[in-house]
């Protein structure tokens, strides 16, 4: 199906490994600030995957381990903020924009070796008969596994928010982590595991990017990737499901303003560059503005430090 | 009442600086309603935050039930069955009820099945409550009974209250009463900490007085006046109030018609208030907190502008005047919260002097601030007022909410206003500190100031108030002389309690 020179099947297909890496990313900073902390340093996090995940893959010539290897330095990255500003009391914004230098900075300098290198293939699931299917095959049924664990994560944070205890014990900490503590809850200790996981998430969106969407590693590739991610959590009211819409909305844009270039309208190819980025922010902001009434949709507590004094 | 449940015997915790208890020892037996007196600042937080667990002693044993007690987490106390009802609420404002009681219970049972139990345990001891709404829409009254709930579902066979009643209106401390009298009559110990005497007496079996960490006395409350009681508690002669002298003069502020709309997303709008204020007289305003009080200081005060002919002070139209405008014209406000609206926490009670009063005092020289003339007027303060601080330089938030509250009220009050408005101003506070802060409040008036005290303390408005309203859901019912006006006339005024009807029944 053509439409107006886009082939709309193949925009669709494309915009769902397009919005991985944002989405991975933004799941991850959703679980993390629903704990009660704002962790600015994704991007950093998110690049520091990205070459962490492209050294392991080249190195072993697996790209599961590539995906793991990126995960583990996100989440190792992340953990490194978390003492810091859990333990050390650190102020959470300064020391995540620093942690997104720091991760620049780190990933530039242990990239040095990998540039021109090719990573290992992450090849497609084998659906068989289905992804023959026209039209639904090639948006359900082409993607390589990394796509579907994302949306797989997006309802397992969902459900585990929602229906679990432990989902309700981080979203106490995140709302009032005074009261947690009252009742014998280990705010820290949450606090850790939250921003771990983030961190993880955003390693392996981080992956994602240099193993597969580009595939290869230059330095600072991921872009503002990561502040897309943190203003997708933000203008999704801190919900899962918002947080899908929103990711892939930017990818779905991205893909959409490349077709377009290759379609050769006369637009300005600056124009068509940004036009993912405000695009994505407006109708979000929208979104949050029309459902700012009911239930309160930060957490109380995001930004503030927790000590535990008597 | 039987055998001993809870055996305290030396405890002791100190802090750098201050012992907060020094061989504390008492004991509670089954079934006793067991009354905790002291000021602040006494030791009587410290001692139950060791007794549930968020506090380890230094030194002392307990026994709980007959074995040793040694409670490392709050978690290991609620197994042993002791549970606590804190006195700024342990609640989550945007979980609903349920999920706010399983936060609090080791075990919880699934949502739907724990909903049956709370609406199963509150209709048995007379707690209505629905356990799918928000927390941050429910009332303060409903909100302890959350907590209270939350601590009914496990057994316990202590229950420690800190401050229960001071948010609550008459009715819904008649109902409060109710249920621990219940839960007494089941065997279920209570240790309760509160600063209303009255209550005590007509609530508890059995007391113990601390004073600067050390227990001083035991009673049976009942024997005792509470004039009696708040002696033992302050350790010497305790001064009564003096409202006399007092004429009143010509009307110099008015409200009419004001109204505002919410400032926050579970705050109340003001709808269309209305009163009238002369020279030397005191207006009560009371009501539970979350009515409107902190809507009704911020617009009065200027914080929050209303619309053109709302406020007037001596026939002047101040309602575009922001506070510090209002503040020239001799209009001055004591918010309720001391720590971040009324004092800079991390601000030297000097820099904190010097936040209000600049306009009124000369602290100010071209422009540069009299740090000198500051620090004169800080210790002005801490003088007149006694608070208790090793001097100006001293952080706010180091000081305890008694003397913080003292130091905030002396700051307005040596400004020499004309009209005065106060929130909670003795909120926390223990007797003889209130006290004081209510002389001052008086002694004010007396030199021809009109002074609005908001409170949710009734004693206190029939005390010092010549008028008082009720302010309920951002209304504000037409002022009552206090003279002749009885406690279930005000619950009257106040709108009764949330939910009495279910209850009552």
């Amino acid at each position: 199906m053509i439409l107006g020179g886009i082939d709309i099947v193949t925009l669709i297909a494309t915009l769902m490994a397009a919005s991985t890496p944002v989405l991975l990313a933004a799941t991850g900073e959703l679980v993390a600030e629903k704990s009660g902390v704002l962790n600015l340093g994704v991007e950093g996090m998110m690049i520091i995957g990205a070459v962490a995940g492209f050294a392991a893959a080249v190195g072993t010539g697996s790209p599961v381990l590539g995906f793991l290897g990126g995960a583990l330095a996100g989440a190792l990255l992340a953990t490194l903020f978390a003492v810091l500003t859990q333990v050390f009391l650190s102020n959470q914004t300064a020391t995540g924009l620093a942690l997104t230098m720091f991760g620049l900075g780190l990933s530039a300098l242990f990239g040095k070796g990998f540039e021109g290198v090719r990573p290992p293939a992450t090849g497609k699931v084998p659906f068989g008969p289905l992804s023959e299917i026209p039209g639904l095959g090639r948006i359900l049924f082409s993607h390589d596994w990394v796509v579907y664990l994302s949306l797989a994560l997006v309802v397992a944070v969902w459900a585990f928010l929602r229906f679990t205890r432990a989902g309700l014990i981080l979203r106490a900490v995140g709302e009032n982590a005074e009261a947690a503590h009252a009742l014998g809850y280990r705010v820290v200790a949450v606090r850790l595991m939250a921003l771990a996981f983030g961190g993880a998430l955003a390693g392996m969106g981080g992956a994602y990017l240099s193993l597969v969407r580009v595939p290869q590693w230059t330095e600072g590739m991921t872009a503002g990737a990561g502040w897309i991610a943190l203003a997708i959590v933000v203008f999704a009211s801190w919900r899962a499901g918002r947080v899908l819409i929103g990711a892939y909305l930017f990818g779905g844009i991205t893909a959409l303003q490349l077709q377009l270039q290759a379609a050769g309208y006369a637009i300005p190819v600056h124009l068509l560059s940004m036009a993912p980025y405000v695009l994505t922010i407006v109708v979000l902001v929208v979104l949050s503005a029309i459902h700012r009434r009911g239930v309160q949709a930060a957490p109380a507590a995001l930004g503030r430090s927790f000590h535990a004094s008597t | 009442m039987g055998t001993t449940l809870l055996k305290i015997e030396g405890l002791t915790k100190a802090y750098p600086g201050v012992v907060a208890n020094d061989g504390v020892g008492f004991e509670v037996g089954r079934g006793e309603v067991h009354a905790l007196l002291g000021e602040n600042g006494a030791g009587k937080s410290t001692l139950v935050k060791m007794i549930y667990g968020l506090v380890k002693p230094d030194s002392g044993t307990m026994t709980f039930n007959g074995a040793p007690y040694t409670p490392a987490e709050p978690r290991a106390a609620r197994l042993s069955g002791v549970a606590m009802v804190f006195q700024h609420f342990s609640l989550f404002e945007a979980l609903n009820v349920a999920e706010n009681v399983a936060l609090g219970m080791e075990n919880p049972p699934p949502l739907r099945d724990l909903a049956r139990r709370i609406r199963e345990i509150s209709a048995a001891y007379g707690l209505p409550l629905d356990p799918e709404r928000l927390v941050g829409d429910l009332s303060a009254g409903e909100r302890q009974r959350v907590e209270i709930i939350r601590c009914l579902l496990q057994d316990p066979k202590l229950l420690i209250m800190d401050e229960p009643t001071s948010v609550l209106t008459p009715q819904e401390v008649d109902i409060l009463f109710h249920t621990l009298r219940k839960l007494s009559s089941e065997g279920t110990a209570i240790l309760y900490i509160s600063h209303k005497l009255e209550e005590i007496r007509s609530l508890c079996d059995g007391a113990t007085i601390l004073r600067g960490g050390k227990v001083v006395g035991s009673c049976v409350p009942r024997e005792k006046t509470a004039r009696e009681l708040a002696e033992m508690m302050v350790g010497g002669e305790f001064t009564t109030t003096d409202r006399s002298g007092r004429a009143l003069g010509a009307t110099i502020f008015e409200v009419k018609a004001l109204s505002l709309p919410s400032m926050s997303q579970f705050g109340p709008s003001l709808r269309e208030v209305s009163l009238s204020l002369r020279a030397g007289e005191v207006l009560g305003i009371g009501g539970v907190a979350g009515n409107g009080q902190e809507e009704l200081l911020a617009t009065l005060s200027g914080e929050v502008p209303s619309a053109p002919g709302t406020v007037k002070l001596h026939g002047q139209d101040i309602s575009d005047l922001g506070p510090n405008d209002r503040r020239r014209l001799g209009l001055q406000g004591a918010p309720e919260e001391r720590l971040g609206h009324a004092a800079v926490p991390n601000m030297s009670l000097t820099d904190n002097a010097l936040l209000t009063g600049t306009v009124r005092r000369p602290l100010t020289r071209k422009g540069f601030l009299d740090m000198t003339a500051a620090r004169l007027f800080a210790e002005e303060i801490i003088q007149a007022f006694d608070v208790r601080t090793p001097g100006p330089h001293v952080a706010a938030r180091a000081l305890s909410g008694g003397n913080l509250q003292k130091f905030v009220i002396g700051r307005e009050v040596l400004q020499a206003p004309e009209v005065l408005i106060v929130n909670q101003p003795t909120w926390g506070v223990d007797a003889a500190a209130a006290a004081a802060i209510r002389q001052a409040l008086l002694d004010l008036a007396a030199k021809g100031a009109a002074v609005i005290v908001i409170s949710q303390d009734l004693d206190e408005l029939m005390e010092i108030a010549d008028r008082f309203c009720a302010l309920n859901e951002g209304r504000l019912s037409d002022p009552r002389p206090t003279e002749g006006l009885t406690i279930d006339e005000i619950g009257l005024m106040l709108g009764g309690a949330h939910g009495m009807a279910e209850a009552a029944q």
